[in-house]
């Protein structure tokens, strides 16, 4: 596919900040799967910071605003060439190994219930196919259902409720992967979604799972699938807010407020 | 004669390097000597070096007790000394570079991976990252105990920020106050270039992006923290600025200091702040003490950081026990100074056999410092030990053991005059551009009779550290 995206994030503060530092992993990842044909960056009045491409592939991009300033925007265009790999991260180079990903974090601890939700795993034979089976089983536990959920929800809270988003997904998958010694780690993307695909399903996040032989491969609980040429991938981290793709803090007293729209489309009809 | 080496007295004896304190010792009557320790304490208190002690309430400003005995060692003991500790520092700087790169000591079977990768002071963050001159750890801190004359065992190495480094200095001030004569009839080695070393050392370490005469600050998490003094005293003597994070900020690819004259680009941070609060960004969100963005101007190559982020790594409890192998596999030479052994609670056999002998070995937390959560299993009861063993089976893994060591002991001044205490060693190397190591140390002096725990915040008090020219 030939995907393009449209990504305005707005933050208005109450009252001005004297300033605004981000770090960004707002570039998509270089791999078999996508290629860039063109991709921009821009924020309101922003003062380009250092960049580079971190130990797991990501490029990051910091950026600061000088204050006072009380509204910026980040806005992301561009356009990417997309493949099926049925979710095999083929061709991406990272220095981080994927042991690193076996470390448990606040949203991704697995508590009894996610234990035992990974055990059901073990009847498969082989990475693979437990990692099939543990986005099935997370995908059936945890219903679709914006609101339910908040950003600072853990796993093991999404799957007591029964209910989440794909944020809860990909923890809940990440938790139970790890369980049963399977490195895991979150992603951040956008998805082309046909069917009246929502904003907030625009803005993506599944998860990867390491399998021996094949390296990473992603599933995306929320949509029962392996990421394909419908899934633009940005970045990766131990949980969502280790791949968040904008990292923000504001100096000032000024409250945040947050407003995003995301359009993904198929340039080729 | 007594177990434990004494480095005064072998037998009837007095040893070399102490042939000369004998007759000021002697010469020394009670009521001069009550009078100097007042002089003493009076001096460190003026000066306000302080020791704040966790957990143990009282007095947060509690002097750390100063003995005035010096602990002495001769050239060519502190020339094997020195030795052993460049070749550590070396061995731990190459394995941190290894570690955040291929990992070449990991896929030569030479440590478990475990060890390295899920282990809690790795930084996925600084992976790829190679610091300037492939430094990671600057200043290395090396625990070293004594057992016999020739017998020196490492206890533990201190990768991240080591401190105590100004009581070293002030301890040699001190008495060269109180005793001149003492340093005109022994010919010691200076400690004082201490400072300017270790400024020269981290404008050494100037990031990729530098152009300028680096400007370096050491960033501290501000009074309450119970090494602030001596951030101030390190940072007044190398005639850099104290700065605390909001005195910081990130701006395009630098991060600058607020000044009178407006900004000024910072180029080294000498941080004396863990890991986890340096950048709310990267580590921890709620961190108020750090810079934000700092992480992203570091691994552009715009700051350098010292330590570096991921320095922790190698200097956990169980990590450890690898060193040697460390110095083997990166330097092709065998380690200098040895490792005390040291049984790793996660691994069953060792477990099993620790469990069996609590009562005569050294029970430590992996990640613990500052003499808290240890058992020290010949001095303990039978509830302590009791109740440390059902801690380290519910996590077998958070804990390392080692045989009670027959720490040396040097005369301490004590109420009833002279007495043998425990002591163990802190030098300082610093690693840049060149490693060095100024002929001195910290020795901590278990004060009371029989003790061998000799950390300050464990009533431990503290000595100068003489090293004899040739």
């Amino acid at each position: 596919m030939l995907l393009s995206v449209d990504h305005v994030t707005r933050y208005r503060y109450d009252q001005p900040v004297r300033a605004v530092m981000q770090s960004h992993r707002l570039t998509p990842s270089a791999f078999d799967g996508q290629k860039v044909r063109n991709w921009k960056v821009s924020v309101t009045d922003g003062i380009p910071g250092g960049a580079f491409r971190d130990g797991a592939g990501d490029r990051v991009q910091a950026w600061t605003v000088k204050g006072p300033v009380s509204e910026i925007e980040v806005h992301v265009v561009g356009t990417v060439e997309t493949l099926d790999l049925a979710g095999v991260l083929r061709g991406h180079r990272e220095m981080v190994q994927p042991e690193v990903y076996l470390v448990d974090t606040l949203p991704t601890e697995a508590d009894a219930a996610l234990a035992a939700l990974a055990q059901t795993a073990l009847a498969e034979e082989g990475p693979l196919a437990r990692a099939h089976r543990l986005a099935a089983v997370v995908a059936d536990a945890i219903a679709y259902r914006p609101g339910a959920t908040h950003a600072h929800t853990t796993a093991a809270e999404a799957l007591a409720l029964g209910e989440g988003v794909c944020q809860d997904h990909a923890h809940a998958l990440i938790a139970c992967a790890r369980v049963i010694g399977l490195p895991a780690r979150y992603v951040s993307g956008y998805l082309f979604a046909t069917a009246d695909g929502a904003a907030h399903e625009a803005a993506h996040a599944w998860a990867e799972i390491h399998v021996a032989g094949l390296g990473w491969v992603g599933f995306d609980p929320a949509n029962r699938c392996c990421p394909d040429e419908r899934y633009i991938r940005l970045g990766s981290g131990l949980d969502a807010q280790d791949a968040a793709p904008i990292r923000g803090i504001a100096r000032g007293l000024g409250v945040e407020s947050l407003d995003v729209t995301v359009a993904v489309q198929n340039l080729q009809q | 004669m007594s177990q434990y080496f004494n480095e005064m007295y072998d037998g009837g004896k007095v040893r070399m390097p102490y042939a000369r304190l004998e007759d000021w010792m002697n010469a020394m009557p009670a009521s001069l000597r009550t009078l100097k320790q007042a002089e003493a304490e009076d001096l460190f208190r003026r000066i306000g070096i302080t020791f704040a002690v966790y957990g143990e309430g009282g007095d947060p400003d509690r002097l750390i007790p100063f003995d005035m005995f010096p602990r002495v060692f001769t050239a060519s003991e502190w020339a094997r000394l020195e030795k052993g500790i460049k070749q550590r520092a070396r061995a731990l700087n190459a394995f941190l570079v290894d570690v955040y790169g291929r990992g070449e000591i990991i896929r030569a079977g030479r440590i478990p991976s475990r060890l390295v990768y899920q282990n809690e002071a790795f930084e996925k963050a600084v992976v790829g990252m190679k610091p300037p001159k492939g430094v990671y750890s600057h200043i290395v801190g090396i625990d070293i105990v004594r057992t016999g004359p020739d017998e020196f065992f490492v206890l533990e190495d201190n990768c991240r920020t080591p401190s105590g480094v100004s009581y070293m200095l002030e301890n040699r001030e001190i008495m060269m106050r109180m005793f001149p004569d003492l340093f005109r009839g022994n010919r010691i080695e200076p400690v004082d270039r201490y400072p300017e070393i270790l400024r020269r050392t981290l404008a050494s370490v100037a990031p990729q992006k530098c152009t300028n005469e680096p400007t370096i600050v050491l960033l501290t998490p501000g009074h309450f923290n119970s090494a602030y003094y001596e951030h101030s005293f390190l940072a007044d003597l190398m005639g850099i600025e104290l700065v605390e994070g909001q005195d910081l900020f990130v701006e395009g690819e630098f991060v600058w200091m607020r000044t009178t004259e407006g900004p000024k680009k910072v180029d080294v941070v000498y941080r004396r702040i863990d890991d986890a609060f340096i950048d709310p960004l990267c580590f921890r969100p709620d961190s108020m003490l750090g810079v934000p963005g700092l992480m992203d101007v570091y691994r552009s190559g715009g700051v350098s950081i010292c330590s570096a982020p991921g320095a922790g790594v190698a200097d956990d409890k169980a990590v450890y026990t690898f060193v040697p192998e460390m110095v083997r596999f990166y330097l092709g030479e065998e380690p200098i100074l040895q490792n005390v052994p040291t049984w790793q609670c996660g691994k069953e056999a060792d477990l099993r056999y620790v469990l069996d002998n609590l009562s005569e070995l050294v029970v430590k937390e992996v990640h613990g410092s500052g003499g808290y959560g240890m058992l020290v299993g010949p001095k303990s009861t039978k509830d302590q030990i009791e109740s440390f063993r059902m801690k380290i089976k519910a996590d077998p893994g958070n804990y390392i053991a080692q045989p009670t060591l027959a720490l040396s002991t040097t005369p301490t001044f004590v109420a009833e005059g002279v007495a043998p205490r425990h002591v163990d060693l802190r030098p300082y190397c610093l690693v840049g551009e060149g490693i060095e190591l100024v002929p001195g140390a910290l020795t901590r002096v278990a004060l009371t009779e029989g003790s061998l725990v000799v950390n300050s915040s464990q009533g431990g008090g503290v000595k100068d550290t003489w090293v004899l020219a040739e």
